[in-house]
């Protein structure tokens, strides 16, 4: 196995994330997808690290996981209100503000 | 198969700290977590004033620790320190004075409570919109006092974000910044649904940034075997590796980048956000934000991709042309007042980018002076849109400031000259910033460019026109809106922000002088 392939993977990874988010309605889902991202980026940067001879990638993975962590907390605050105010979490119901 | 060895790493050291430097940074965050245990253990009806002094405290403080290291240290070349991941140089110190100065205005604004009963704030955000204990809590006199640890993490998160040397750093710094302003947007009293959806909006669209400018910074990671600009550029410089890997991740990591500064094609957030947010939190983002976001990207390019700069240059330029010819033209059809400023906020992102892509040293202080004068003026621009109230809160359509040179002519006249100031008319510090702005591009011989800007910039100043002719030439509605009398601190906010546009306007050189010495450290 040559780690090139995990690159693949993790590249593949998050194009299906970004498309996602791009794609779905739910809110909810739609934070799913910018996570898979994240964890996309995670798999690139152990990957790099590995090819690289370095653990700075690593590192750098276990901050990632630490920012998305708080990012979930913020993010399902913030869509938790919106859904209680409307009782719905898809984002084309939220359509107050345009042009 | 490859051996299952882990990698070699040298031994770790502990790294040198220059405290004195990054000072005020320390104050700030020290200043957000003691605020954070103000929330936990002081009773509520004190909450507000400990919160209030305690902010202001720490961003005076933090100010004194700036002065102090300035006026101790006058180094032109600058330091790195923490394992050179902050580097304290000139364009750095003069981000940080930008942004405490326009730190200490946005909190002003913010703590102000006697535009509306209680502040600009949700007393409880928990409840829901549209209920009668939701119509209770808008009249009542209490606020969510988180707002101002919020604040104060968001700005230290903006310093080290202009400071970083090192693309880790920076996107830590750009979650610290960004974090607490998608709860910020949320927290408006009245109006509470357009304030939650542009939170919605705002969150979900900049994780998606920032997820981009993750996924830049590990390909970088993988050219370069560092995340350090300096590294990055040395790497470019002569490496085996791809150049695939360099341009994707270039590529990735600006459109990061472009995304919080609210340029061009990657602004959709921008206008829905800052008509969402409650006001003086626009004001903060639209000030501080810019600052930060234009500091990153200076820095980015600078330091990081100079020596590659004819590969990316020509997309980018095509971006700068895309941020203003948007800004200046969905600008015209603008009905609102805050989204028409979000809309100059954009063009203005334009105009900052011909500065940045010069990629000299009369474009990096054309760009910082730029900042200076477009973060005062458009906090005192906000300042002044959060005045003009009717019963249901802020009136901010266009229709409803007809004729308000009538009923308040020191508004009217403050807020055109704030617009005129946008628009670059001479004796303002619009006109400045603009000048070294444009002749910068100029002298990099990007003249088509700043033709194009200059023709953005007419467009423009056509909407800005428009809410003048509008304001002095038209008969006010019977029932129209009325200018409340602004308290202590947002009277000073305003003040600040007229002052500052004014004395740039007139005698900009101590200013220029002091963005143009001294380069970045690496």
């Amino acid at each position: 196995m040559t780690p090139t392939y995990y690159l693949l993977l993790s590249a593949l990874l998050f194009t299906i994330g970004a498309v996602g988010v791009l794609v779905r309605r739910n809110a909810i889902v739609v934070f799913m997808c910018v996570e898979l991202m994240l964890n996309a980026v995670n798999l690139t940067l152990v990957t790099f690290a590995r090819i690289n001879g370095s653990l700075d990638g690593q590192v750098m993975a276990f901050f990632v996981m630490v920012v998305a962590a708080a990012e979930v907390v913020v993010g399902l605050a913030i869509i938790m209100s919106i859904f209680r105010t409307r009782r719905t979490a898809s984002v084309d119901d939220a359509n107050l503000l345009k042009y | 198969m490859l051996a299952l060895q882990p990698p070699q790493q040298a031994p770790i050291e502990a790294p040198q700290i220059e405290y004195s430097a990054i000072l005020p940074i320390l104050i700030l965050l020290g200043a957000a977590c003691v605020g954070v245990l103000i929330e936990a253990f002081v009773s509520k009806a004190n909450r507000w004033a400990a919160q209030v002094t305690l902010s202001l405290l720490a961003i005076l403080g933090a100010g004194v620790a700036f002065i102090v290291y300035v006026t101790d240290n006058p180094p032109q070349r600058g330091l790195t320190t923490l394992y050179k991941t902050i580097a304290v140089d000139r364009p750095a110190l003069f981000l940080w004075g930008t942004l405490l100065a326009l730190g200490l205005g946005a909190l002003l604004l913010i703590a102000d409570r006697t535009i509306e009963r209680g502040g600009a704030f949700v007393a409880q955000a928990g409840i829901r919109p549209g209920t009668i204990q939701d119509r209770v809590q808008a009249a009542s006199g209490g606020m969510q006092t988180e707002v101002f640890p919020l604040t104060m993490f968001a700005l230290s998160g903006m310093m080290v974000f202009c400071a970083a040397n090192d693309l880790l750093t920076m996107f830590i710094a750009l979650e610290v910044l960004s974090l607490p302003l998608y709860l910020m947007c949320g927290l408006a009293r009245r109006r509470r649904l357009i304030s939650q959806e542009s939170a919605v909006k705002y969150f979900l669209l900049g994780a998606f940034a920032s997820a981009f400018f993750l996924y830049g910074l590990a390909l970088l990671y993988g050219y370069a075997g560092s995340v350090k600009l300096a590294d990055i550029a040395n790497a470019a410089a002569g490496s085996a590796a791809s150049d695939t890997l360099l341009f994707a991740g270039f590529g990735l990591l600006v459109v990061g980048l472009l995304f919080k500064a609210s340029v061009g094609p990657f602004h959709a957030w921008t206008p829905d956000v800052y008509q969402g947010a409650p006001t003086p939190i626009t004001a903060f983002m639209a000030a501080c934000t810019k600052v930060a976001a234009f500091g990153g990207i200076l820095r980015v390019l600078t330091v990081g991709f100079e020596s590659t700069s004819w590969e990316w240059r020509g997309v980018l330029w095509v971006v700068a042309i895309a941020s203003m010819v948007i800004g200046a033209v969905l600008g015209l059809t603008q009905t609102d007042v805050k989204r028409m400023l979000a809309y100059s906020s954009i063009a203005h992102a334009g105009f900052l980018l011909v500065g940045a892509l010069a990629l000299r040293p009369e474009g990096l202080s054309g760009t910082l002076f730029y900042l200076l004068t477009y973060g005062f003026t458009t906090l005192a621009a906000f300042g002044a849109v959060s005045l003009v109230r009717d019963s249901s809160g802020e009136a901010t359509h266009l229709s409803q400031w007809a004729g308000l040179a009538k009923r308040s002519p020191v508004l009217a006249a403050v807020f055109t000259f704030l617009l005129l100031a946008m628009a670059g008319i001479p004796l303002t510090s619009g006109f400045v910033g603009k000048f070294v702005v444009f002749s910068a591009g100029i002298q990099d011989g990007m003249t088509p460019l700043v033709v194009i800007a200059l023709l953005a910039s007419a467009v423009a100043a056509f909407f800005y026109l428009r809410v003048i002719v509008l304001m002095y030439f038209s008969e006010p509605a019977p029932d129209g809106p009325t200018v409340t009398v602004p308290g202590t601190f947002t009277t000073a906010a305003i003040t600040l922000g007229v002052l500052v546009t004014l004395i740039l306007g007139v005698v900009p050189a101590f200013a220029l002088d002091w963005a143009g010495t001294g380069t970045f450290a690496f």
